[in-house]
């Protein structure tokens, strides 16, 4: 599938404009919508996962170690994965920039 | 065309009365139609049902105020309703009464032919139930001949499957018993 | 040839949908329902139509799951009236716009208040703008007819739109009549498989009905505008591709003894056979009167209506719906928006009748052919009028 242009004529709409791109909202790049955005202490963190499976965004993956990655191109700082983890190992920081 | 003015109370099968005179018609390869008043139906409250027959294709889609027949088919009705309303001068009223013609024509100034049968009597010994719209047919169908008798027969069989034998007898009886009066 | 029956018109549409051999039947099953429905329940649960009946909760609920079966790729049939119409008024855009080939009989019905449950046009003709195709039919066997074909426009690759089939509310769906009954191997003959061009398929993911942006929304009510205009052409194929296998010819807008008629009479739906009777009677009076009915009303065939009344003197427009405060009804406004342009400009007088089930009789026609001779003697009449109503139109207000 190509990635359907933003503005096209009307012509080149899709039957009933339905999007034929599956996963076509990656293209949305909803990470900058973040005012705050969360730190692991590793330390304390014990790789459950749990943050991975709650994340609505689904933007944190479990790496090689073991270790969570919040994908920060997507990640909108909703503060679900600190409000879930239960060894308290997350803190929201607040966006400077 | 022929129109056709059913009067009887929710429940007692005006509507059905003219459904099976009209598909009789159609089975005959006639045009008709047939149709309720279109009101809530409420059992035992006084309705109408109309009935067109006609050799050429109908096209009119009015109700039925100048009908050239007219069917009563419970007695009470004739107290409420002034049934003759828009009755055609050479019309035919057929009511379900005990009462003889001299004696409705005087309590309620009915005008024209005029065909009495007690149905009520009919239905409750054929069919076990006051439940008149059939019987009334078989009065209906002697004083006009608007219909084929077997082709109605017919329908009334197709209608009834099962309990259809009391509804022909009924048809039947009316039809041998009803009194014309000129 | 299909067998003649003395049906009742509902049941006659509910046999021609299960002809269609339709797939999903959703429908609200109470008032303001009809037979339509009522008499496809009981085909389906005898297993005389291998379709699936969802019965829900509301119209607004049985269009929902229309939209979603007509999504999965399946033939879907609905009915409604008055009411249960205007409770599905949001859903019909999203099925029209989706290109979801739903089809959809309604039984006209007056909106309340005060409640009245009959005959008139308030309900489709505040859904004039959903962007279906809708066409009304004149007679129980239009109807039963128009079901068929309804699903054929509906499906064609080069429509792709939902289509209401209008008939009358009780004036036709509570009559019996003579009826010819579609022949199921005949309709399978006619309206082949659907195919669907695209639908929800978890093997090819796509989405239905996604956020439209400002930057997209115009193009996508374009896109909408082009399919329903373009109907036409295929449209009138179907009407003569059924008229070749069944013998009966539609078209979009129909006349009656209109050569030489200097007043004609404008009609939709099933008033217009009273309206042929009394163009009868007119004629072997003398007046020059003929009939022009509508039948397909989405997309308008202005340019069939306009070679209709070539000739004509005057119009008289009998509307079964009217906008309170605006310009009258809507089928004489459409008539005199499309002909503001044309030379010579005939006079159209505006007949507002049989509102919530009053009988429209010769009376009324004479009425309205009173007016347009009015008009054609140079007096001064009322712009429309509630031709019916007690105490006047233009009285005190």
């Amino acid at each position: 599938m190509t990635k359907q242009s933003e503005t096209p004529r009307w012509q080149e709409l899709a039957l009933g404009t339905a999007v034929t791109d599956p996963g076509s909202a990656r293209y949305n790049r909803t990470g900058d919508w973040r005012s705050s955005r969360p730190i692991w202490d590793f330390d304390k963190c014990v790789k459950c996962g749990v943050c991975s499976i709650f994340c609505p965004e689904g933007c944190i993956t479990m790496q090689a170690d073991g270790l969570p990655l919040a994908d920060m191109e997507y990640c909108k700082g909703c503060s679900i994965c600190m409000v879930e983890c239960w060894t308290g190992c997350i803190e929201m920081e607040e966006e400077k920039e | 065309m022929v129109e056709i003015r059913f009067h009887g109370r929710g429940g007692q099968g005006a509507v059905t009365s003219a459904e099976l005179l009209a598909q009789a018609a159609i089975a005959q390869d006639r045009y008709a139609q047939a149709f309720p008043s279109f009101g809530p139906e409420r059992r035992g409250a006084p309705v109408v049902a109309f009935a067109r027959i006609d050799n050429k294709p109908i096209r009119v889609r009015t109700v039925v105020s100048k009908p050239d027949n007219v069917i009563v088919l419970d007695p009470s009705i004739l107290r409420i309703v002034n049934t003759s309303l828009g009755l055609a001068e050479s019309g035919v009223q057929v009511v379900n009464s005990s009462k003889n013609a001299a004696t409705l024509r005087k309590e309620f100034d009915l005008k024209g032919k005029l065909v009495t049968v007690n149905a009520n009597r009919i239905a409750a010994e054929e069919i076990g139930r006051v439940i008149t719209n059939t019987t009334m047919l078989g009065a209906l169908v002697k004083a006009t001949g608007l219909v084929d008798v077997d082709l109605l027969v017919e329908q009334i069989q197709n209608r009834f499957g099962r309990i259809a034998g009391g509804n022909i007898k009924a048809f039947k009886r009316a039809f041998d018993e009803c009194v014309i009066d000129e | 040839m299909g067998e003649r029956k003395g049906v009742e018109v509902s049941i006659a549409i509910a046999e021609a949908a299960a002809a269609c051999d339709v797939d999903c039947i959703a429908a609200y099953p109470i008032t303001p329902q009809t037979h339509v429905v009522e008499h496809l329940s009981e085909i389906v649960a005898e297993g005389e139509l291998d379709a699936e009946f969802i019965p829900v909760e509301s119209e607004h609920a049985a269009m929902s799951a229309c939209c979603g079966t007509a999504a999965a790729g399946a033939r879907t049939f609905t009915a409604t009236a008055s009411q249960g119409l205007a409770l599905m008024h949001e859903v019909l855009f999203i099925a029209s716009s989706l290109r979801l080939p739903i089809v959809m009989v309604v039984a006209n019905r007056a909106l309340s208040a005060p409640i009245n449950i009959w005959n008139d046009h308030s309900d489709v003709m505040t859904e004039r703008d959903v962007g279906w195709v809708q066409i009304f039919a004149e007679n129980g066997q239009e109807a039963a007819d128009l079901v068929v074909q309804a699903h054929k426009i509906g499906e064609d690759k080069r429509v792709l739109l939902p289509v209401m089939v209008h008939f009358d509310g009780f004036i036709l769906s509570h009559v019996i009549e003579p009826i010819e009954m579609l022949d199921r191997d005949e309709v399978k003959k006619f309206l082949p498989d659907y195919e669907p061009q695209q639908r929800l398929d978890v093997d090819n993911p796509i989405t239905m009905g996604p956020v439209g942006m400002p930057t997209v929304y115009t193009e996508s009510k374009m896109a909408a505008e082009a399919a329903i205009r373009r109907s036409y052409g295929p449209i009138l194929e179907t009407f003569d591709e059924f008229g070749k296998q069944f013998g009966r010819q539609y078209k979009p807008v129909e006349t009656y003894k209109t050569e030489d008629a200097e007043v004609m009479l404008i009609t939709m739906g099933g008033i217009s056979e009273t309206a042929m009777s009394w163009v009868d009677e007119r004629r072997a009076a003398g007046e020059k009167v003929g009939l022009v009915r509508f039948r397909l009303w989405r997309p308008l065939p202005i340019e069939e209506f306009k070679k209709a009344i070539k000739g004509a003197k005057a119009l008289a427009v009998i509307d079964r719906h009217f906008s309170p405060g605006g310009p009258g009804g809507p089928v004489a406004q459409e008539i005199k928006y499309n002909l503001y342009e044309d030379e010579p400009r005939i006079p159209i007088v505006e007949c507002v009748a049989g509102l919530g089930g009053r009988d429209v009789d010769f009376n009324d026609f004479d009425k309205a052919l009173g007016k347009a001779k009015a008009v054609l003697n140079g007096e001064q009449v009322p712009p429309f009028e509630l031709i019916q109503v007690r105490g006047g139109h233009h009285g005190e207000i």
